[in-house]
């Protein structure tokens, strides 16, 4: 098969614990994987590895659309057209709206120099076009700190599209959120999909990744415990599964 | 990659905010609350004075002394204000004023000219402000314990070094670099007041129009945030130390010219008008905020003390007593007031 991302061996320690040991993971063309797990299974770290924000333990190889990558950094990541949408948002509470879409991306010139005007007026674009946000209360000079947990995860996931991603991570989208946006989230993961791009949805809630993945992998204790086709499996068996390898460790 | 993916469909839909609207005037105000309350802070000061001493400032001596003093500390007010933007503190630049007046010596000592003298100083205070910055990033110590510790130790260096002997200067009287550094445009106006100016224009600049700025407040707002968004932390702090180390250097050169002798005891006195003024000025002590305007302002405003002091004939035993207040009041009253906005 014809992977966007294959990750082979991958282990990462910190200090004497294993976070990640031996994990083999890929993402199809045009696929939503989603990612389950407990907390402390080690989710938040393989996402943190193929961002190039943590570097895994010399042996375990990343792969991007057939290519070995041999240093993955947040910058390489992003030129390779990987987006994430972390759980904690990523954002800058004190800073205002157009800072934070554009953050650690600011439009310069080859100087530096910053385009403040054309960031406003992008800013402006995608809060009507696709923020919603139509209340004049809230302009592009907004401080972030004084918006909803729908309004912030908003913010962080037309972030994420602005910048024409091929895969995109969700790290615990639905955290936090009322049931409405939760909702929108999965919209969201399904628009992805239509869109011809890839995503990895990470969560613990089986009822939330069940209806939008293509194909689930459970995370265990660091490592891959068992990947389901969601064609082949029901939502019963897989709860039942999920629930035996909670109490032992494995499958079967 | 500018533009959007307009295939993907947004998930907030249509969260139509439900607050009111406020009119133009009054977020303009919120927006600039801090410089608009420096301003009037400034102003009240000033009529404080007008009304109590009105023959000293309603005559020009005073602002011309004002304009030669400021500078002083105002040159590393501005620079300041970056670090503490990004959630730290250098409290070494006292020592690092002296050390680089100290190479300035040596230098011009054994080349009788200086230029370069001048020029060894800034990359004296360079280095510092590196060091300073290596061993905040690259070890980890808070850099509040961190320049604590290079605060004496640049000290103790500038003493062993000098063994507490001071340097005339006055070679430099009439050279056009003393001409540059300090010198009187027109006949009235010190040059140092300029370069203060050209400083807060510079710092102003990088700040609010450049990438570097950008990444200050990004740094000092949220750290997790912005490395995870790919902004060089290390970097953007290793920097603003580094600007901070040439702008100790440099306000060391100015206040050493000015009176044409370097004294190993150089910068004692500057810390706290220093701070008083980037705290004043609006700088938030927790990091994220802070305004060069503001800083600006307040230096003035604690020259302005500094002068009404002497003025109202209070012994200078009385500033110290006087700028540990509005340090502790500005910062106590930012962080009470920014609980209140939230």
């Amino acid at each position: 098969m014809d992977y966007l991302l294959q990750m082979i061996g991958i282990c990462k320690t910190f200090g004497e614990v294993a976070s990640l040991r031996n994990v083999n993971f890929e993402v199809g063309r045009n696929e939503v994987v989603g990612l389950l797990g407990d907390n402390g299974a080690g989710k938040s770290t393989l996402v943190k590895i193929i961002t190039g924000y943590h570097q895994p333990d010399p042996g375990g190889r990343i792969l991007w659309k057939g290519e070995p990558v041999e240093r993955m950094t947040v910058a390489k990541a992003r030129e390779l057209g990987i987006e994430v949408v972390y759980q904690e948002r990523a954002l800058a509470d004190l800073q205002s709206l157009w800072r934070n879409i554009f953050m650690g991306r600011e439009l310069s010139n080859r100087l530096g120099v910053l385009d403040v005007e054309g960031m406003r007026r992008e800013t402006e674009r995608l809060m009507q076009a696709h923020m919603g946000f139509t209340s004049k209360a809230i302009t592009p000079d907004s401080v972030v700190k004084t918006m909803s947990g729908g309004e912030r995860q908003g913010v962080a996931i037309v972030r994420a599209l602005y910048f024409q991603a091929e895969l995109i991570i969700l790290d615990e989208p639905t955290m936090g959120l009322s049931l409405s946006e939760t909702r929108k989230a999965l919209d969201f993961v399904e628009g992805i999909k239509k869109a011809g791009k890839s995503a990895i949805f990470i969560d613990h809630n089986i009822f939330h990744v069940y209806p939008v993945a293509d194909r689930i992998v459970v995370l265990d204790r660091g490592q891959v415990k068992g990947q389901f086709l969601k064609d082949q499996i029901t939502l019963d068996d897989l709860i039942a599964k999920l629930q035996h390898v909670a109490q032992t460790g494995r499958f079967e | 990659m500018n533009s959007v993916n307009d295939g993907v469909e947004s998930p907030t839909g249509r969260l139509a905010a439900k607050r009111p609207a406020g009119n133009a005037l009054s977020r303009f105000a919120r927006k600039y609350a801090m410089q608009i309350g420096i301003v009037f802070v400034a102003l009240l000061v000033w009529i404080l004075f007008l009304i109590g001493s009105p023959r000293t400032f309603l005559s020009f001596p005073i602002y011309a002394a004002y304009m030669s003093t400021t500078p002083f500390f105002a040159l590393m007010a501005l620079p300041l204000t970056l670090v503490i933007i990004t959630g730290e503190i250098d409290l070494s630049f006292p020592s690092v004023m002296a050390f680089s007046m100290t190479v300035y010596a040596i230098v011009l000592t054994a080349t009788g000219s200086h230029v370069p003298a001048l020029a060894a100083c800034l990359v004296a205070g360079l280095v510092a402000g590196l060091i300073n910055g290596a061993i905040i990033v690259r070890i980890g110590i808070p850099s509040l314990v961190a320049t604590i510790g290079t605060q004496f130790f640049w000290r103790g260096v500038v003493l062993v070094v000098t063994g507490g002997n001071g340097t005339s200067l006055t070679s430099a009287k009439d050279t056009p670099l003393y001409e540059a550094m300090v010198g009187r445009l027109f006949g009235i106006i010190p040059a140092q007041m300029l370069w203060t100016i050209a400083v807060a224009l510079i710092v102003w600049f990088f700040l609010n129009r450049h990438r570097f700025g950008a990444h200050i407040y990004l740094v000092g707002d949220n750290m997790e945030s912005a490395r995870l968004m790919g902004v060089d932390v290390a970097r953007v702090k290793v920097l603003t130390f580094a600007v901070m180390g040439v702008a100790a250097a440099f306000a060391g050169a100015v206040v050493s010219l000015e009176v044409q002798y370097f004294w190993p005891t150089l910068g004692e006195g500057y810390m706290l008008s220093t701070l008083s003024s980037v705290f004043l000025g609006g700088t938030s002590v927790f990091g994220g905020t802070g305004t060069v305007f503001g800083t600006l302002v307040a230096s003035f405003i604690i020259g302005a003390i500094n002068a009404g002091i002497v003025a109202s004939g209070l012994t200078g035993f009385w500033t110290q007593l006087i700028y540990g207040l509005i340090i502790v009041i500005s910062v106590a009253l930012q962080t009470v007031l920014s609980r209140r906005l939230k």
